[in-house]
């Protein structure tokens, strides 16, 4: 059955979303998530960069990999896109658009070797997407991420003026619990949409 | 075979256009960084401010390498540093970025800048060393002897230096532990940290014979030296190092004033130095070193003080007279010796410490 792109869109950032409920990208969902603002940049960024991403993987994998049959090379042309497009933006943000930098410039560099953006690409060849279900599918998966991240960073701030969090867990660990929570909470979405 | 030419293929144009890119795109031009308002410096822009000093030969601390995670590299930033990054917000707190505070590792250098440094920290400078002796103290803390090539060094007695830790970018603060008067040779106590970087570095690697890279020194944990206040040193592990740099110098003065050194430890193997120390104090009547272990082992068979170091400082510094603090060791072993110095009258401006 083919979905339709605006479904994956929301399913991606609902009922599949790409970090409550793949688990993916959970280095910086713990270590960004300590302020509001930090959070929102990072999450910016990784919208940007995974569609991007997925985007350029999905030509070079269509109109390169396949007809010269070197699909098994992907991962590695995947990983290489992946850290020269975040070093070649980053070099174009900083010199074209300064303001955006302090915003969301300097997450760029964090982002290069970051799981999630390397399992949009995967995942876009393992499902069989076409192009325009690539592009809603990465695009949603960003969001996805931006929000959970969010919805943490809230959740540690609000923890930090009222909670008295117990000093074992403090840091990762109550982070760890509040993503599996929002991930159950998550799991109320599953009914919405389904992809798979 | 054509797999081969295809993923080369892709990698070449992706290189090229890096190369393009940096080539065209990251270009600052010639900038300058001008300090205290009198000494500049100019250089292609695009590094960071850091990176820049050290280049200069200045030498402020910093632990991380320029990663945004220890936070000592602060600064003021005058002009030309640009807004606040969101990776700065964690470690400066208000006040301190409405003063211009910035960290110099994530001050992008792109035109001319303006910041100052206070004095005290532009003393510090790159010294070259060979490991002359590195033995064990106790089963986890290890000395250094390091003999300093073509230079020397001065600090004051209680400062610090940072050791970098070779391979990396990164240096450890280790405060030094031998007299400031011997200006050739520096004496460090690390101690065996799980997980740490440099003191599994110290204790599995380095050996005689080793050249190693420091700077220095630093910090404002140091005697004071105008002061006639007797001295309460209370210390535990490392926290040896700076007060042992600070009983060398009184004894070299004849040890002027009287000192209470309180030693926390858990059990009799951690204790080290002693002898040391007991020949010090039978030497001067004015000094008095108390060793306190927490958990003593029954084969220790212990018959001094038995507590936590601070509980044991309370019963002997009942005495009205006025005096000075140095804490080193462990937070919440400072945090108590805090409450218990101001229970006893001793005036928040004379504690000074130095928490690891």
């Amino acid at each position: 059955m083919e979905l339709h792109p605006f479904v994956i869109f929301i399913a991606a950032i609902f009922t599949h979303n790409i970090a409550l409920s793949y688990l993916l990208g959970m280095c910086p969902l713990l270590a960004m998530s300590r302020h509001s603002n930090t959070a929102q940049g990072m999450g910016i960024a990784v919208i940007f960069v995974m569609t991007l991403t997925a985007v350029i993987n999905w030509l070079l994998y269509h109109f390169i990999l396949i007809p010269t049959g070197s699909q098994i090379m992907a991962y590695l042309v995947f990983i290489i896109v992946i850290a020269s497009v975040v070093q070649l933006l980053e070099m174009i943000i900083e010199k074209f658009f300064p303001r955006l930098q302090s915003s969301f410039g300097i997450f760029l560099p964090l982002i290069t070797v970051n799981c999630t953006i390397l399992a949009i690409s995967l995942f876009m060849v393992l499902r069989t997407y076409s192009f325009w279900q690539t592009v809603f599918f990465a695009f949603g998966s960003g969001i996805g991420w931006a929000v959970a991240i969010t919805i943490i960073a809230a959740i540690r701030e609000k923890l930090r003026m009222i909670g008295d969090v117990p000093n074992g867990l403090k840091g990762a660990g109550i982070t760890m619990v509040i993503a599996g929570i929002l991930s159950l909470a998550f799991m109320g979405f599953s009914g919405m949409v389904s992809v798979q | 075979m054509i797999t081969f030419f295809v993923v080369n293929g892709i990698l070449l144009v992706i290189s090229l256009l890096l190369l393009l890119a940096e080539r065209f795109l990251v270009t600052y031009g010639e900038c300058s960084i001008t300090l205290n308002g009198d000494k500049t410096f100019s250089m292609l822009g695009g590094d960071n401010l850091l990176n820049y000093l050290n280049q200069h030969k200045i030498f402020i601390p910093s632990a991380c390498g320029g990663k945004a995670t220890c936070g000592f590299c602060k600064l003021k930033v005058l002009s030309g540093g640009g807004d606040i990054l969101p990776t700065e917000e964690v470690y400066i707190d208000k006040k301190e970025r409405e003063e211009g505070l910035r960290l110099a590792c994530q001050v992008k250098v792109k035109k001319d800048v303006e910041i100052y440094i206070p004095e005290y920290l532009l003393g510090a400078e790159e010294f070259e060393a060979d490991v002359s002796h590195i033995t064990y103290l106790t089963h986890d803390i290890k000395i250094v002897h390091l003999a300093i090539l073509n230079k020397t060094i001065n600090f004051k007695p209680g400062q610090y230096i940072q050791f970098k830790i070779p391979g990396t970018d990164e240096y450890r603060a280790y405060s030094v532990a031998s007299s400031p008067s011997d200006k050739s040779t520096l004496e460090l106590l690390i101690r065996l940290v799980p997980g740490g970087l440099c003191s599994a570095y110290v204790h599995k690697v380095l050996m005689k014979g080793d050249r190693v890279v420091f700077t220095g020194p630093f910090g404002d944990f140091y005697l004071r030296e105008e002061s006639e206040n007797d001295i309460i040193a209370i210390g535990g592990g490392c926290g040896m190092a700076p007060i042992r740099s600070i009983l060398y110098f009184l004894r070299e003065k004849g040890m002027p004033r009287r000192v209470f050194y309180f030693f926390g430890a858990r059990t009799k193997k951690d204790l080290f130095f002693t002898k040391e120390l007991r020949e010090l104090e039978a030497k001067f009547a004015n000094f008095k070193y108390i060793p306190a272990l927490s958990e003593p082992e029954p084969g220790d068979k212990w018959e001094g003080e038995v507590g936590f170091v601070t509980q044991i400082a309370e019963k002997y510094i009942g005495d009205k007279r006025p005096k000075e603090a140095y804490l080193c060791g462990p937070p919440p072993m400072i945090d108590a010796a805090m409450k218990v110095l101001t229970r006893e009258g001793v005036k928040p401006e004379n504690i000074f410490y130095d928490k690891f």
